[in-house]
């Protein structure tokens, strides 16, 4: 400090010599802190669940375990951001996993091998049952967004009708039967240590995730350069490279600290378990796993880089503005509702798997789940807000909440009224934190 | 609406005579635009009621009236924002069609909504480029490209404009009129529908407004100027068409009539020299 003076201009706060607080570090840094705040709050959960188990929660097993469960609420809560963020709802996505899972089944199980006569496990079964359901939850979208966006039929409305009728649906079709097994290869897609991918690989996933990070970190700021705009100070973009890249490792490193559990090795492998010792097979990062970051990725270059998130994220804000900017806010809606559809029939891909079986009361609640894991994240109900990393962790916090309560033998409605509670309250005070910083 | 601050009647004298008087419009060849017999219903309400008006290139043409006197719907249908029921729209002395907004911008016609037409949870080169956003090769949006042309564009109408990536939201409600207003100029407009630009600014942003539209007229570019401030459009304006009721009172050459000749037309609907000693007087009460 050169020129300390005891007198407090407006200027000396922007000034280098004066002592910033720690949310102009933040600012400086364009770090979001509403991410960096849902971040602080699961590290709490985590660690309280993990004093209250007497250290059951933070096992890679149970974390482990935690991602899977996630996974499916995170893929589907993507879509539900572009949703809500344009001032809509679904209310038909557990309905529609249902649906859709049980068509995948279907498929996989009855039509393709035996009405077709193809037999089973033939090696392509499981992409054309993926198609099969990825196209039929398109139409579906194709359908209620219509309804939505051209009908001009509330999407409260139209999706209540959907939860209903895709649910009645099932048992329509499937009379109470449940549909099983499933295709060798489509179970994969469900987890377990045969559906992940093993150590070397997982690194593989962590080394480049790394390498992308750094790099799109460095060339937006070579391209801010370009232009002589204004840069994060060097400090800040070496923290945030280095927390991304501790994060993402970090995990990895946990996925690998999982062991295939020993029975089930002996019975694979035999005597033939890599590394010769069955007890410490890495299982690694779980298929579902795989599958929702991918689709995090993939939604979030969607929302933030595209024109038809940009046109999502327009409407909420002020869907006048956006039809008067010249957007076609009709098909952009509808589009929305095409891209949930698609990224429930993902949802219900992976749930089948896992379960090796369609049910008729697959995907039951998980409309209010994946709701709640976009609000929790910070999707806005006014329009216009949401992130989909902020959905995703929403999906893991919801789901910690639950597992962490599991652990602890919560009864069951103990759990929803905690979970509940968590709901309203997140909400709560995120409105209140928003509306002091509006003024 | 919101409610109209109307001058108040003979608070004061004619027009200022402005510092260069711009040269006169040249009309020799086929106007701008011409929309003809315009009419526009919401629901059993005639909002406009066959009303004609036209624009040359360079031209100033202001728009006054009353609350409800349809200005704005004329202007919205022009914009493209809302349909005809009637009537025909000539850019170039060539009918055309607007069904929505996209059609009026590839004719060139620009529009400065009253309510800003923003975004509130975008930034402002977001705002700028809404709906025709800049792209990477990739064809993801190159936000560094529109940054650097809303940096550009904003310095000219506002250098003080400092705040490039928060939202709108965020912004006093002139830098949010600046906003709106480099949208409008930035993408070569030839046809410029200002509608209330000024509501919004402070005395030194509404001057720099003004050069503003002097300089747009200068280059060649047509406008539309709604305002309520019966000064600005004195100052700014080659004619004058006040509309009352949905209806067109009439259009006048500036430099043929008074703030009163307006003013009489504006309340009593009449043309200058149709108005009665009795109801200039009423005027003045």
């Amino acid at each position: 400090m050169t020129e300390a003076t005891g007198v407090a201009q407006p200027e000396a706060v922007r000034g280098p010599t004066r002592r910033r607080s720690f949310g102009d570090l933040l600012r400086l840094a364009e770090i979001d802190t509403r991410l960096l705040g849902m971040v602080a709050a699961l590290a709490i959960i985590w660690i309280g669940f993990n004093v209250l188990s007497g250290g059951l929660f933070l096992t890679p097993r149970n974390l482990w375990n935690l991602s899977v469960q996630s996974a499916s609420i995170a893929i589907m809560a993507t879509g539900m951001v572009l949703i809500i963020v344009s001032r809509n709802i679904d209310l038909s996505v557990g309905s529609l996993l249902g649906f859709l899972g049980y068509t995948m089944a279907m498929t996989q199980a009855v039509w393709l091998p035996k009405t077709l006569g193809f037999g089973f496990d033939q090696p392509w079964i499981w992409i054309v049952t993926l198609a099969v359901g990825l196209v039929l939850g398109a139409l579906v979208g194709v359908l209620q967004g219509s309804l939505v966006a051209y009908g001009g039929v509330p999407s409260f409305i139209v999706t209540l009708g959907g939860f209903l009728v895709w649910r009645g649906l099932i048992f329509w079709f499937a009379q109470g039967q449940t549909i099983a097994p499933l295709d060798k290869i489509f179970q994969l897609i469900g987890g377990g240590p045969q559906g992940s991918v093993g150590a070397l690989t997982s690194w593989i996933v962590g080394i480049l995730a790394c390498v992308g990070i750094v790099y799109s970190l460095i060339t937006s700021r070579r391209r801010r350069q370009r232009y002589g705009f204004p840069v994060r100070p060097r400090w800040a973009l070496v923290l945030v490279g280095a927390a991304g890249c501790i994060a993402v490792l970090g995990a990895v490193w946990v996925a690998n600290s999982y062991y295939w559990p020993v029975d089930l090795a002996n019975q694979i492998f035999g005597s033939a378990c890599p590394g010769g010792d069955c007890a410490t097979i890495p299982v690694g990062i779980a298929n579902p796993v795989l599958i929702a970051l991918g689709v995090g990725l993939i939604m979030t270059i969607i929302a933030t880089r595209r024109r038809f998130g940009r046109y999502v994220f327009a409407i909420g804000g002020n869907p006048e503005a956006a039809e008067l900017g010249g957007i076609n806010v009709r098909r952009t809606i509808m589009l929305t509702y095409v891209v949930m559809g698609m990224l429930v029939a993902v949802s219900a891909a992976v749930q089948t798997a896992r379960l090796n079986a369609a049910v008729t009361n697959l995907g039951v609640q998980n409309e209010l789940d994946v709701i709640a894991a976009a609000v929790i994240g910070g999707t806005s109900f006014s329009g216009g807000i949401g992130t989909i990393p902020g959905a995703i962790l929403g999906a893991v916090v919801m789901q910690s909440l639950r597992s962490g309560m599991v652990l602890l033998r919560v009864d069951s409605p103990t759990q929803d009224i905690v979970v509940g509670i968590v709901l309203v309250g997140a909400v709560g005070i995120d409105s209140f934190l928003r509306r002091r910083s509006a003024t | 609406m919101t409610t109209e601050p109307q001058t108040p009647p003979g608070a004061g004298p004619a027009s200022e005579p402005s510092e260069a008087p711009s040269p006169p419009v040249d009309r020799s060849g086929p106007p701008l635009v011409e929309m003809r017999d315009i009419r526009v219903a919401f629901g059993g309400v005639h909002a406009v009621d066959g009303v004609t008006v036209d624009l040359w290139p360079g031209e100033v043409v202001g728009l006054v009236g009353g609350n409800g006197a349809g200005k704005s719907t004329l202007m919205r249908a022009l914009s493209g924002a809302h349909p005809l029921d009637s009537g025909q729209i000539l850019i170039d002395a060539k009918p055309v069609s607007l069904t929505n907004p996209r059609d009026a911008k590839t004719y060139g016609i620009e529009t400065i909504y009253q309510t800003l037409a923003l975004a509130d949870n975008i930034d402002a080169p977001g705002n700028v480029f809404l709906g025709r956003e800049l792209r990477t090769r990739m064809g993801s949006l190159d936000d560094a490209a529109m940054e650097s042309a809303t940096r550009r564009v904003l310095g000219r109408l506002n250098p003080r404009f400092k705040n490039f990536k928060s939202p709108v939201k965020a912004l006093s409600g002139g830098q949010r009129q600046s906003v709106a207003i480099g949208r409008a100029v930035h993408f070569n407009a030839r046809i410029l529908i200002m509608d209330e630009p000024t509501a919004a600014l402070g005395p030194a942003e509404t001057a720099q407004v003004r050069s503003l539209i002097k300089q747009l007229k200068a280059e060649g570019i047509g406008i539309f100027l709604i305002s309520h401030d019966i000064h600005d459009v004195f100052d700014l304006s080659d004619r004058i068409s006040v509309m009352l009721h949905g209806r067109l009172v009439g259009t006048v050459n500036k430099a043929d009539v008074t703030t009163d000749d307006v003013l009489g037309m504006i309340i009593i609907g009449k043309m200058p020299g149709e108005v009665s000693q009795t109801e200039l007087a009423e005027l003045h009460a």
